[in-house]
């Protein structure tokens, strides 16, 4: 039980009014902030490609190619570890599904790996079953580079870093490895309803 | 590197508020005793939780700005329309139970033994966590040579101003002031663009090591200035400050 801070109130009613959207510890935000570990890459669209497999067994898809997939619109709720929760966010993109259904399934874990060295863990079955896209356009534009642009990984039901920006690939993984920010103490799976930011939560 | 990684679960803990510092009109930096601080590194921060009467909690995340082996202190800016910020800058008093956990993150740190040249880029309140490196820096008896340029609206805005005119005999301190300069004022006043970056930053082929903390528009303009004369992307270490009205 948290001690009561002397002369706190609250100021916010957003999650009030927003109740079962908000997780706990997050405030609503009607910005869209940026968070990146370092600068913001800028790949040139002739030269992107997205892969899904094992190294050696991949299936790739160029820009041109990627863009003719079926795309999904979806309007999602977005949780950031560092407390922000954004509603409503509108994206379209290629859902995992699609990727998976094209390329096979071969292994209960991935890690997403992205220009500028980046990568994320994510179990297999929480980026298919409708749970997961790779979007390229945001609010009915393209997705600005340093919103993850060209594509990023959109995988709403869990905190944010796992939406991996600059995404260009999936790889499939035996076993669950850490990636980059779960390596420097971050939750391995990060369930935002759970609290799950930090390891050990 | 990957200290924080080790130490297992971050538990909330209760802190005692030691001492409320103004820096400037609207920064404070907050002294606080954690009774089992695992220790930091310079460049980390801390989650702070507040709860109200009703049992409504806020939470946020601030730097830690001073060095390791310091007793830990925040330093936090009031944003008006802000929830947990007004009330660290001007409810908050010595005597004050705080909650808190930590140090979180291991990314934006730095050590002794990672080198430089350092370039250190901060935009306004994104000096708190290279203000930790450079306390540490000089703790550590480091050599390093580091350069800071400090981007803020106006001189009053400046943070940590008479420590950092303390320093300049072995940091080199340059201020770029936006919005307004005093009389006389024979420094920059604009946006850090490539031409300051040019002047300021050390070469790209002696390999320096870059921080870069502030804004948004204010990291994405500079880290991409530094990558474009040529800094290794990967030896540009970033931090934003998301958006606005969220502390």
């Amino acid at each position: 039980m948290s001690p009561v801070s002397r002369g706190f109130h609250r100021r916010r009613q957003d999650s009030a009014e927003n109740a079962g959207r908000v997780p706990p510890g997050q405030y609503v935000t009607k910005d869209f902030p940026v968070l990146s570990a370092g600068p913001t890459p800028h790949t040139p669209l002739d030269g992107w490609n997205f892969s899904v497999g094992r190294p050696g067994r991949q299936r790739t898809w160029n820009w041109a190619e990627f863009r003719d997939l079926p795309s999904e619109d979806v309007t999602v709720d977005i949780h950031c570890v560092t407390k922000w929760t954004k509603l409503d966010t509108a994206w379209q993109g290629v859902s995992v599904d699609t990727l998976l259904d094209l390329a096979g399934h071969d292994g209960p874990f991935a890690m997403a790996h992205c220009d500028g060295g980046y990568t994320t863990n994510l179990p297999v079955e929480d980026l298919t079953g409708g749970k997961a896209w790779v979007a390229y356009a945001y609010g009915g534009q393209p997705l600005e580079p340093e919103h993850g642009g060209p594509a990023r990984l959109l995988v709403p039901h869990l905190y944010f870093w796992k939406s991996a920006k600059w995404v260009r690939g999936l790889e499939f993984m035996d076993t669950d490895e850490p990636g980059f920010w779960e390596n420097y103490g971050y939750h391995i799976y990060g369930d935002p309803w759970r609290e799950q930011r930090y390891a050990g939560d | 590197m990957a200290g924080t990684a080790l130490r297992g679960r971050l538990t909330w803990q209760l802190a005692k508020v030691v001492a409320v510092t103004a820096e400037t009109a609207s920064v404070r930096t907050i002294a606080v005793d954690v009774p089992e601080w695992p220790g930091h590194q310079a460049g980390q921060h801390v989650d702070i939780r507040l709860t109200d009467e009703d049992g409504y909690m806020a939470e946020r995340s601030y730097s830690i700005a001073s060095a390791p082996g310091e007793p830990v202190a925040l330093t936090v800016e009031r944003i008006d329309d802000g929830e947990v910020s007004p009330y660290l800058t001007d409810e908050l008093r010595a005597g004050d139970s705080l909650e808190l956990r930590g140090p979180i993150g291991g990314y934006f740190v730095w050590e002794p033994e990672d080198a430089g040249p350092l370039l250190l880029l901060a935009g306004g309140s994104g000096i708190v966590p290279l203000r930790s490196i450079l306390r540490h820096r000089e703790r550590s008896g480091s050599s390093v040579p580091v350069r800071l340029l400090y981007s803020a609206r106006t001189l009053d805005d400046v943070i940590y101003q008479g420590e950092l005119d303390n320093r300049a005999a072995r940091v080199e301190v340059v201020y770029t002031l936006t919005r307004h300069q005093p009389p006389g004022w024979s420094g920059y006043a604009r946006r850090v663009d490539p031409a300051m970056l040019a002047e300021v930053a050390w070469p790209a082929r002696m390999t320096p090591l870059a921080y870069v903390c502030g804004p948004t528009s204010f990291v994405e303009a500079a880290s991409q200035a530094l990558v474009r004369s040529g800094y290794q992307p990967g030896l540009v270490k970033t931090e934003r400050f998301g958006g606005t009205g969220g502390s």
